[in-house]
């Protein structure tokens, strides 16, 4: 097997030791504040049965030494801030600084979130002032802050729906949910006590109409929808889609995962959507975190509103021409009830306010413009020669904001699957795309811009594919042994699945018991 | 105006050239028109970064921050120091800005901290498995019910009126959808779980029972008695911790519970109004294949090289969709590192310390106060009084730059005087001083 060419990534260059294996009896970084009250025996305060025995087994470890070892830790990392990261669906764009600072103020940060509403006013405000702007992106009124992220927008969604119909006297027991959907929506779909129904996709990569026809009906309660879809497509027959499932008297939710592709050009509500979530994340720019924190709030139309969850930001107006005033209405006796504790996560909403705040009507539709444009031009460079015929795009058409290449041609060409493909990115410094997703498309790369890279970055991703194709030709197993310049190289998922070792082993443990019933899955799926 | 992108004018020209189209309006040309918006979005026009920093500064001066009052605020979210290492690698690029570690090669780090995280829950809760972060604590209530549903079927939830109120209402509102229903039981006399009712409302329909510890009301409740009664027809056992707590509380794996879970907004999150801070959830081994949210584990790689992936998917929404046992996808990563880093900081020794400082703290504040307790019994870090003019208290207390607690009423109609008291390290003897000194004067002033 030949050996990468390519010198790429700059691992932390320590072994791989954990922060537990540093520790040793008698360090510590915590110092605790005097003692300043009566030292009453702790057996006299809390009875021996209820009392731990023996201190957990947390690490012993001095303050300079936790510090090497994250930073360490996060040199094995590759993050937006370091280079391309074009995830499809994720919407990997710019997490502007500033945010980070003004969510940092103490006004916000410190806040305890049982604060009476008087003395939270302008945490209440600028709630009020998000929910408006995300009322008016989506094209529906009203709005809840409280989901934490896009799978819990669903959830909120389906259970709105739930009391929707019940509240009709007409409850229901299926969602409709597109074969090219996200596997947060079936999932969802079942944790709201539904059955799924699959709806298929037409040649043209959108909703096939006569297999909706046939499927909804008095028993559907809810399609849920992504537009564009997950294949980065407008779907053309949106209206009549919102057609068929409002005369069957369901409700249409919007996934809006893909958002970014339409801020200030088309809005779910005029579409004919009923219930929106939002992820803050990748349209709105809070930081991915590695996984989190998101926030996942929901637009609704009128007929939906009564059951929003509970508390609600609410503007109060005092009618002597003061400044309004805001509070949280704990009350809505129709309301589904809470979906966690608390408002929601109030420092993601200062985050993606002051996003709103720097873009205005103006950038927002600018950024939505330039994901387009980022996307389409990618796309055509994409179809060049040396690289479209081993990597063809699934649907031929104008794309939004990300589209989907197949890998077939690669594979049948030059003996490398998608997955090759994209380890072997990782050697050029790039993130690869969304890979085996969405399932409709064989061998799938679902690849998203963006619009806040520069047309630099996306040439260099050019050049990058078009490398590791050109070497595949000459030599595949290149490909398939890759990574080769990462801090691990490919690691063994089924032996992990066969036998977990989920956290590090107790002082004096057994090694692993017996292998399960581990299944292959696919790496670097969404 | 976007200052977030940089496509020039020629840069358009060239692209759109590549493209193949005259003009950006072609390639929206998929969008019919009947959906397009035909006007610009009323939002206001963007803002320099200069006057962004200003209006929010505005904004955030209208609240009344824990830096601005000593407050023994508490029920749920508390008060407690983060040390400045907490941000410092927090607001690295390279935890703060990747996504969840779908090219493990490339996340070893995110996945790495994964790992500790999970050991960490693990061993604070004396329970063999944990995953690495649910959203918060309320809705990691919920799930464990949705556990218990798959693994059972059952029909009914009995949760103690000990279980935070905003744990309950949100156990109510997630099995309303998968269709259990969730039965209170009451407290007692002491402010503790009512060990006959909560045996009375199990029965062989019961899917799982939910206890605090602390409860509520900060009491320490006897767990013991109330798994065994828990267990009795087979129901599921879950226990909501304070992981802060368990320096000095029994870890709940070791009363025999099924899935211990919690917020984890004390162990290095800010208070944030409220979130983002993370959840946690702790289970027996038997629930390793059910359990929700990513999971870390540890493996090889081709050369033998010691790495972490994330392991068992075939329990998520990407891999198994509708067959998934839960449909949380972005969970709460960061938030999850603050917790780690917060741990590693506190260390073995020191999680023991400083639940040892909030037990003595809470019992000297209780003492000093000298108000009629609702849950007289063992406190560790937050107790309930009742006070003769709870208004009056409020408004003295306040003037004089105290918050003094959490009004119970709100969630507890059975206690309409009750007043919910949180202690941290934060809050020294002369804090707790001056409230007393506001606390003596309504109950001295109102005849008993
Ligand atoms: C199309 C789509 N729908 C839903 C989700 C779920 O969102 P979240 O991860 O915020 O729960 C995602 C996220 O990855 C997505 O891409």
């Amino acid at each position: 097997m030949s050996q990468s060419k390519v010198i790429g990534f700059a691992p932390g260059g320590e072994d791989t030791v954990t922060i537990y294996e540093r520790s040793q009896p008698g360090r510590r970084a915590f110092v605790a504040p005097p003692i300043d009250v009566p030292e009453a025996p702790l057996e006299e305060l809390i009875p021996q049965s209820e009392r731990r025995a023996e201190a957990p087994a947390l690490p012993e470890v001095s303050e300079p030494e936790i510090v090497r070892h994250f930073n360490n830790l996060s040199k094995n990392n590759f993050d937006l801030d370091t280079g391309f990261y074009p995830l499809g669906s994720c919407t990997m764009k710019h997490n502007p600084k500033v945010n980070e600072r003004v969510a940092a103020f103490p006004g916000h940060a410190r806040l305890h979130p049982a604060q009476e509403a008087r003395y939270a006013q302008g945490a209440l405000e600028l709630m009020s002032r998000l929910g408006r702007a995300l009322a008016e992106v989506a094209g529906l009124p009203h709005v809840s802050l409280q989901p934490s992220a896009g799978s819990h927008g669903e959830l909120a969604g389906l259970l709105l729906t739930r009391a929707y119909h019940d509240d009709r006297g007409e409850p229901r027991t299926k969602v409709l949910t597109p074969d090219t959907a996200h596997g947060t929506n079936p999932a969802t779909v079942r944790m709201a006590g539904y059955e799924v129904v699959k709806v298929g996709t037409a040649p043209d990569g959108g909703v096939d109409l006569d297999d909706l026809r046939r499927k909804a009906d008095g028993e559907t309660a809810c399609l849920m929808l992504t537009n564009p879809n997950t294949l980065g497509l407008f779907d053309r027959n949106i209206s009549e889609i919102a057609r068929i499932v409002h005369d069957a008297g369901a409700t249409l939710y919007y996934d809006g995962a893909n958002l970014n592709a339409v801020m200030g050009i088309s809005r779910p509500g005029d579409m004919g959507f009923d219930i929106v979530h939002f992820n803050l994340h990748k349209t709105f720019s809070q930081p991915h975190g590695g996984g989190g924190p998101g926030a996942g709030p929901i637009a609704v139309s009128d007929r939906i509103e009564p059951f929003l969850p509970r508390p609600q930001v609410v503007e109060v107006d005092p009618g002597n021409g003061t400044a309004p005033v805001y509070d949280l209405d704990l009350v809505r006796p129709k309301s589904i009830g809470r979906l966690r504790g608390f408002a929601g996560n109030f420092g993601v909403f200062v985050r993606s306010y002051a996003y709103i705040c720097s873009l205005g009507g103006d950038g927002l539709r600018e950024a939505s413009d330039a994901a387009v444009l980022n996307a389409n031009y990618l796309k055509a460079r994409l179809a060049e020669p040396g690289i479209g015929e081993h990597l063809p795009i699934a649907f031929d058409r104008p794309c939004m904001h990300e589209f989907v290449l197949s890998g077939q041609g690669a594979r049948r060409n030059l003996g490398v699957k998608t997955l090759d493909i994209a380890k072997r990115l990782l050697d050029h410094r790039v993130h690869p795309p969304t890979v085996y997703f969405p399932l409709l498309v064989d061998e799938a790369m679902l690849i998203e811009p963006t619009e806040t890279e520069p047309k630099e970055r996306l040439d260099g991703f050019v050049e990058a594919v078009r490398a590791v194709l050109e070497e595949a030709a000459e030599d595949p197993e290149v490909a398939r042994g890759a990574p080769y310049t990462t801090p691990v190289r490919r690691l063994d998922e089924a032996g992990a699945a066969r036998r977990p070792v989920v956290r590090q082993p107790p002082a004096g443990a057994e090694p692993p018991g017996d292998p399960g019933d581990a299944r292959q899955v696919t790496s670097g799926s969404l | 105006m976007s200052r977030y992108t940089s496509i020039t004018d020629s840069d358009r020209r060239a692209m759109l050239e590549t493209i193949g189209a005259g003009s950006l309006e072609e390639v929206f040309a998929d969008i019919p028109a009947e959906v397009r918006l035909d006007r610009d979005l009323e939002l206001p026009p963007g803002m320099s970064e200069l006057e962004v920093t200003e209006h929010l500064s505005a904004l955030a001066t209208r609240n009344r921050s824990a830096d601005e009052e000593v407050t023994f605020v508490g029920a749920g979210m508390y008060d407690h120091y983060v040390p400045a290492l907490v941000d410092s690698i927090t607001q690295r690029s390279e935890f703060l800005t990747p996504y969840t570690p779908y090219q493990p090669e490339i996340s070893q780090g995110g996945l790495q901290v994964m790992f500790e995280f999970q050991t960490a829950v693990s061993e604070l809760t004396g329970l063999p498995v944990a995953n690495a972060s649910l959203y918060e604590g309320p809705s990691s209530v919920a799930s464990a019910g949705y556990l218990a549903k798959l693994e059972n079927g059952r029909g009914k939830l009995v949760a103690s009126r000990g279980l935070h109120p905003h744990s309950r209402e949100t156990l109510s509102t997630y099995a309303r959808g998968f269709g259990s229903r969730v039965e209170e039981t009451p407290l007692d006399e002491r402010g503790a779980t009512d060990l006959e009712a909560l045996a009375a409302a199990i029965d062989d329909d019961t899917s799982a029972v939910f206890l605090q510890q602390p409860n509520f009301l900060g009491t320490v409740e006897e767990i013991g008695p109330l798994v065994e009664a828990a267990k009795r027809t087979g129901a599921l056992c879950v226990c909501a911790v304070d992981p802060l707590t368990l320096g000095i509380l029994k870890p709940p794996g070791e009363y025999g519970v099924d899935v211990a879970v919690g917020e984890g907004q004390t162990l290095g999150n800010r208070l944030d109004f409220g979130g983002p801070s993370f959840g946690f959830y702790a289970a027996a081994e038997r629930y390793l294949r059910k359990m929700p949210g990513r999971i870390a584990g540890e493996t090889v790689d081709v050369d033998g090289k010691r790495g972490f992936v994330l392991t068992l998917q075939t329990r998520e929404q990407h891999i198994r969709r509708e067959k998934a046992t839960h449909n949380i996808c972005t969970s709460q990563a960061l938030n999850a590192l603050a917790g780690m880093v917060y741990l590693a900081w506190l260390g073995r020794r020191g999680i023991v310390e400083l639940g040892e400082l909030m037990a003595r703290r809470t019992d000297y504040a209780r003492e000093a106060l000298g108000l009629e307790a609702i849950n007289p019994g063992p406190v560790v870090r937050e107790f309930a009084v009742r006070v003769p003019d709870l208004d009056r208290l409020m408004e003295s207390a306040r003037e004089d730059g105290v918050n003094p607690g959490y009004r119970l009423g709100q969630d507890y109609p059975e206690y309409p005087d009750g007043l919910l008291v949180a202690i941290t390290e934060r809050r020294t003897r002369a804090d707790i001083d001056r409230l007393a000194r506001h606390a003596a004067a309504v109950r001295d002033e109102v005849p008993a």
